[in-house]
Parts: C-alpha cells; sequence; structure tokens
C-alpha cells in the first residue's frame, strides 16, 4: 500500500470533500489501489475530515469493501437464489477442497449478479463463466496463469 | 434490402460473447446496413441474440429473432458476416435468412406474443449509449409536455387515477406517495431512485437500467417535477457495472443536451441526478437504509414515521420510488390512464424452467401462463414444484395453485408477495426446506444486526431448520421453528426482519410433506 493517494483527488473534488461522499470514496479507493488499507483509510478520514473510526466503522459495514490486499485471481461463485437451484452448492463444496490459494486463487461468493440465465455461474477476475460443472470449472481455474 | 442488426450487448448475452458478436457483425454495416448494441432482447437462455429487420421498401419490415449464435469462433463468425453480407446485397424482396449457425426463434410464440412491452418499449430496440436514439424513439417527449402545461398536480391526480404501485415490493400507491411529498413545506425535495435490486435472483431494474436508462432519467425528471424536487440521486448496487457505466453516460448526454441540469428544455425547471453506488449490502435496498447511504453511512434502517416523504435525504423531503416505477410514468402519460389500463409488471424467469429471461406482462396474468405457456415448463422429464416470488421476503406458489392471476392482493392471499418481479422456478427434485434454509441464511448474513428479534431470531431460525435438513430435528423442533417465525415478524424493526420468516411460512403451509419427511422423532435436541 502507497503512502500517497494521489490518484484519489477527482472523486475527493467532486464530492466536495463532503462526509456524504464517503461510500464513493471509498468504492474508488479500493477500484485504484485494490483494497482498503489502514493508510487509505487514513488518508480519506483526512481528506472528509471525519474520525479514523467513522470511516472504517463505516467501510466494515458493506461486505464488498475489503481490507488486505487481493489475490492475483479471484472466483466467485454465485450463491444467488437461481444459481442456488441449479447446484451452486456443489461447485462451492467442490472448490472448497481445492489448495486455491496456494495457486493465487481467492475463493468468495456473491449472491446474484443478475445473469441467472447462465446458472450455475462463476465470476472469474471480473467475467462471468456461465452453466458451470464441478469439472469445467476446476479446468478453467487450472488455466489461469498462477 | 436494407438491414437492421440488433445485438444484444446487455449483461447475459454479453456473459455469452454478445460484445465479440456485435464487433464481428460491425463488419457488415454499410451504406444499406446498420449494425448496433442494443438492451435485452428477452429469452436469455438463448444468447448471444441477434435481431435482424429488414426492409425491401414496400411493406411492413420483417423481423426476425436469431439465438444460440457462434461468439468466439473467429471462422463461423465470419461465415455469419457473409451471410449477412449476401442478405443485405440481395436486391429481391425479403426471404428469411437463415444463419448458418444457430437458430431462428419463433416471434409469434406465447414468450413473445403475450407480452405487453410498456416498460421496456425500447429496450431492444435503441441502442441505450446514443441519446439520439432514444430522442428519436421519443424519450424525453413526455417530460417536455410536462414542462410546458406546467401543472404537477394534474400529473400526480393521473398518477393516482392510473392505479400505478410501487413495483419495488411494497406495492405502495405512487400518485399517493407523490401528492405526500409535494404536500411537504419547503422548497428543497429530493427524488431517489431505488436501483439496488437486491433480491436474488431478479434483474428487470438491470434491464431497464442497461437497455434504456433515458426512460428512467425522464419518469424521474417528471416525477421531480410534479413533487417540486431539484436533486436526484439513483442508488444502484455495485453488483452492476455495465448499468453503472450506462447511467453514468445517460445522465452525461442528458446534461448535455439540457434535459438535466438548469431551465430544462427551456423551462424553469432544474433538476440534477447525482450516481451513488452501494457496496453489496442487501438491507441498503430499505428505503431509510438507502438514505443512510447516500449520505455516506453505515445503512442501519431506523423505524418509520418519519418516513422519507417528511425526512429523508439531508432532512429533507423525499420521494423514493423503485426504477420500474419511474420507468412506468412516460408511457402511462403517453398512453393516459384508460389505455394504460391495468398496466404492466416486468418479470425474471429463472431456475428450473426451458426458456428463462425477461418479460413483460398485463398486470394480472396467469401464473401458469409465464411459467409453463411462455416459459415451457420445466425441462423435460421434470414437473414443476414451485414458483417462487418476492425473494427472501417472498415465498412458493405450489404447482397446484399456478392458476392465480398475478396481482398484488392474489399472491398475497397465497402468503407470498408480488416483489419486484424475480420469478424462480423449481422442479419436483427441490426440496422445499433446503430452500427454506437458503433464504434464511441469506437473511441472517444480511441483518444489520440493529434490532435483536431480526438480528438474533434468523441465527435461531437458520439453525433450527439446519437441524430438520439434517435430520436432527423433533416435532417440537417444528413448533419451535413456527412460533419464533410469528416472533421475528411481529417484533422486527424493518422489512428485512418482518419478513425473513416469509419463506419458511410458505414453504410451511404448501408443502409440509417436505419438512415432515425430514423429521426424527426420536431426536433430542
Ligand atoms: C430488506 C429490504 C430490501 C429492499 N430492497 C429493495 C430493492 O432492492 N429495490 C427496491 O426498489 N425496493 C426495495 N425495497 C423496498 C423499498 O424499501 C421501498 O419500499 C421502495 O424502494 C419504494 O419504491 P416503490 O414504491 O416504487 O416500490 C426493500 C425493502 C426491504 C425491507
Ligand atoms: S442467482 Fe446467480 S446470477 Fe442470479
Amino acid at each position: 500500500m502507497p503512502e500517497s493517494f494521489p490518484d484519489l483527488e477527482p472523486v475527493l473534488q467532486r464530492h466536495g470533500r463532503q462526509a456524504d461522499g464517503l461510500i464513493e470514496v471509498l468504492n474508488h479507493g479500493q477500484e485504484l489501489y485494490g483494497y482498503l488499507g489502514e493508510p487509505l483509510l487514513r488518508h480519506i478520514a483526512r481528506e472528509l475530515r471525519l474520525p479514523f473510526s467513522r470511516v472504517q466503522g463505516t467501510a466494515s459495514f458493506y461486505h464488498l469493501f475489503r481490507f488486505t490486499p487481493p489475490l492475483r485471481h479471484s472466483c466467485l461463485v454465485c450463491t444467488g437464489t437461481a444459481c442456488h437451484v441449479k447446484g451452486a452448492g456443489a461447485l462451492l463444496a467442490v472448490l472448497a477442497g481445492e489448495p486455491l490459494a496456494e495457486r493465487g486463487i481467492e475463493l468468495g461468493s456473491v449472491r446474484c449478479v443478475g445473469t441467472c440465465s447462465g446458472a450455475p455461474l462463476v465470476v472469474v477476475d471480473g467475467a462471468v463463466w456461465n452453466l458451470q460443472t464441478s469439472t469445467a470449472l476446476l479446468a478453467g481455474l487450472r488455466r489461469l496463469e498462477p | 434490402m436494407s438491414l437492421c442488426l440488433r445485438v444484444c450487448t446487455a449483461a447475459s448475452c454479453r456473459s455469452r460473447g454478445g460484445e465479440d458478436l456485435r464487433q464481428a457483425l460491425a463488419a457488415v454495416a454499410g451504406s444499406s446496413t446498420v449494425v448496433k448494441g442494443v438492451g435485452c432482447l428477452g429469452p436469455c437462455s438463448e444468447g448471444p441474440l441477434l435481431e435482424l429487420e429488414t426492409a425491401s421498401g414496400v411493406g411492413h419490415p420483417e423481423r426476425q429473432l436469431f439465438g444460440n449464435l457462434p461468439a468466439s469462433d473467429p471462422a463461423a463468425l465470419a461465415a455469419l458476416a457473409r451471410s449477412l453480407r449476401a442478405c443485405a446485397e440481395n436486391p429481391k424482396a425479403p426471404a428469411p435468412w437463415q444463419p448458418p449457425a444457430g437458430q431462428a426463434l419463433d416471434l409469434n410464440h406465447p414468450f413473445f406474443r403475450l407480452q405487453r412491452r410498456l416498460v421496456l418499449k425500447h429496450c431492444g430496440r435503441i441502442d441505450p449509449e446514443s441519446i439520439t436514439e432514444a430522442l428519436a424513439a421519443g424519450i424525453y417527449q413526455q417530460l417536455q409536455r410536462v414542462l410546458e402545461a406546467n401543472d404537477p398536480a394534474a400529473v400526480i391526480e393521473l398518477v393516482r387515477r392510473s392505479g400505478l404501485r410501487g413495483r419495488g415490493g411494497a406495492g405502495y400507491p405512487t400518485g399517493l406517495k407523490w401528492a405526500t411529498v409535494a404536500k411537504m413545506p419547503g422548497h428543497e425535495k429530493v427524488v431517489v431512485c431505488n436501483a439496488d435490486e437486491g433480491d436474488p435472483g431478479a434483474f428487470m431494474d438491470r434491464t431497464v437500467l442497461e437497455g434504456d436508462p433515458h426512460t428512467l432519467l425522464e419518469g424521474m425528471a417528471i416525477a421531480a417535477h410534479a413533487v417540486g424536487a431539484s436533486r436526484g440521486f439513483i442508488y444502484v448496487r455495485a453488483e452492476y457495472p455495465l448499468a453503472i457505466a450506462r447511467l453514468r453516460q445517460a445522465i452525461h448526454q442528458a446534461e448535455q443536451q439540457g434535459w438535466l441540469g438548469t431551465a430544462i428544455a427551456g423551462s424553469r425547471f432544474n433538476f440534477e441526478i447525482a450516481l451513488r453506488v452501494g457496496a453489496g449490502a442487501y438491507v441498503c435496498g430499505e428505503e431509510t437504509a438507502l438514505i443512510q447511504s447516500i449520505e455516506g453511512k453505515r445503512g442501519m434502517p431506523r423505524p418509520r414515521p418519519p418516513y422519507p416523504a417528511e425526512q429523508g435525504v439531508f432532512g429533507l423531503p423525499t420521494l423514493i420510488n423503485n426504477v420500474e416505477t419511474f420507468a412506468n410514468v412516460p408511457a402511462l402519460l403517453r398512453l393516459g390512464v384508460e389505455a394504460y389500463g391495468g398496466g404492466t409488471k416486468v418479470f425474471s424467469l429463472t431456475g428450473d424452467v426451458l426458456r428463462t429471461g425477461v418479460i413483460e406482462v398485463p398486470m394480472g396474468t396467469n401464473l401458469r401462463t409465464i411459467v409453463e405457456t411462455m416459459g415451457g415448463g420445466a425441462p423435460q422429464g421434470r414437473t414443476i414444484k414451485a414458483v417462487q416470488t418476492g425473494g427472501p421476503s417472498g415465498g412458493c406458489v405450489p404447482a397446484q395453485q399456478l392458476d392465480t392471476p398475478v396481482t398484488y392482493e392474489s399472491l398475497q392471499a397465497l402468503g407470498t408477495i408480488m416483489g419486484s418481479g424475480g420469478m424462480v422456478v423449481m422442479d419436483d427434485t427441490t426440496n422445499m426446506v433446503d430452500i427454506a434454509r437458503f433464504f434464511m441464511a441469506f437473511s441472517r448474513e444480511e441483518s444489520c444486526g440493529k434490532c435483536v428479534p431480526c438480528r438474533a431470531g434468523t441465527v435461531q431460525l437458520d439453525n433450527l431448520l439446519c437441524r430438520i435438513l439434517e435430520r436432527r430435528a423433533n416435532p417440537a423442533d417444528l413448533e419451535q421453528l413456527e412460533s419464533l417465525c410469528v416472533m421475528v415478524m411481529d417484533t422486527s424493526l424493518c422489512g428485512l426482519g418482518q419478513s425473513a420468516p416469509k419463506p419458511v411460512l410458505s414453504t410451511l403451509r404448501h408443502f409440509r410433506g417436505d419438512y415432515l419427511a425430514m423429521l426424527s422423532p426420536e431426536a433430542t435436541p
């Protein structure tokens, strides 16, 4: 995590450094730097003139904010209703037994990305992989660069 | 012959290569051929989809729809482009074109024929990234009319008379809500669009946001003029990156062309819209939590009253409506109350059903018509067991009751709700206790923790359901499950806790057998 965050300046300005822009600023911060490390949160608190605890407390409320650096790849299994009905549980169970972290893949879940016609689906590095079976999914993940 | 090729580039087809298809077909574009990316064309399960409109100069243009087109195979894409070019160069009257790969979809199938597209009128027709196309299609004309007439009370009265009810789940009368906000004192008011679409299995709002963002902006501006607001927010979930990008672009275009900002269309009406992106908390779809989140705080619901109409964003009187509610308004104004009639409802049809996708049907259409006639029923060799509506706040309609018309009242009578429009079909292999547990786990995770009944109650209920699933529960546990459901429902602070037990109660009511089969009388707690 760097010590200064010049790229955050435009979004801080867009919200006039007002407290109500906090979630927008956090979203952008995570987009830019991958995660919300303490130096970044402290910087945001200073810039918006908010107590650090308020910034940290707000960020921790929302599921999508993360406070540790991401691994090289991410695999999110959709656990929305359609994907559940179509077998997301089985995909998760298989993946849980794989040493994914060793291969730089972070396993997570998401509650519906709104393209349920592809159920069960996973989102790998932002791309949707539709109609997954555990065999196809494992093969696909194996093809990711370590 | 002139051709118009519409390739769906909304999220579902995009995930099946719709954007690659559009790019490959762009090579076909020429003097008589237009190629454009459009919003959802409907049957997502057959994506990527392409609509071909051919006009020979005489008679109406012919429309054909094609599905399962190639997307990643360069040779197949080249063959497709060649074939389309040949079709365009053919001077004769349009003979139905046959793609070298993929298949033609029958536009006379009930899936298309039984729809009534008011909200989705332009979705799949126009390029959502072009305000020029939006304007050519007539979007912003109703706003213009409203501004010229400058009679907010008449607009509110029209909305009230139409009987339009909120499409976000609770079904509150929209005209009444607008009238309440309009009556509030003060010059500063706010209009908020709830685009959080948190119910898993629901993607109607995404379809509107990606396919026709300008209609939403028009609806919001009309509402703002009616209630006297000059500031607007759209709160959209982070899981919809394409919708966010298209909204940003649409807002920018509307500002450039004077449909948002100051002195809109030469009138004295000012209205600006800011986009707020969520961060993955389901409870932020609840209106009081959403307001907190817009203000940059934790999305904690608070007791009502005061209602947002009295005290909303920054303490100002605030009108909150769902995406589809706003998107109904231009259609209503264009048609008038009479022709608008009972209106429509947009549904996303998914789960164990042959054809999945987005449909808009007249309000009151039978569930069976939607699921069996339009959706084609359960996959081969299986039968439908239930249809889930209303997401984590709703319930399951058993197969025997599919002849129910979808109206707010009839679904409520069955122990579920209309909800926002997610419809998940479940076949006979589904264990309904597992479904109840699925939703309870969801509510447990998404409870904000502010009130005890919801925070602790959902954990208890989840544990009980797990015990039943693991065949470690006895009949007394089932009784406890039921009484705890009632307690959580009656004492929770916000809609999340108040409705979290609904999927359990609904499955208990219609599928008690599934529960009883999993009890073991000897089990000791
Ligand atoms: C837990 C919870 C989640 C909700 N999520 C949404 C949502 O994602 N989208 C939505 O439009 N309304 C949602 N609502 C309903 C809103 O609180 C509110 O009633 C609605 O946005 C009002 O708009 P309408 O009158 O146009 O339906 C939710 C309510 C609750 C209790
Ligand atoms: S349930 Fe998985 S995408 Fe909707």
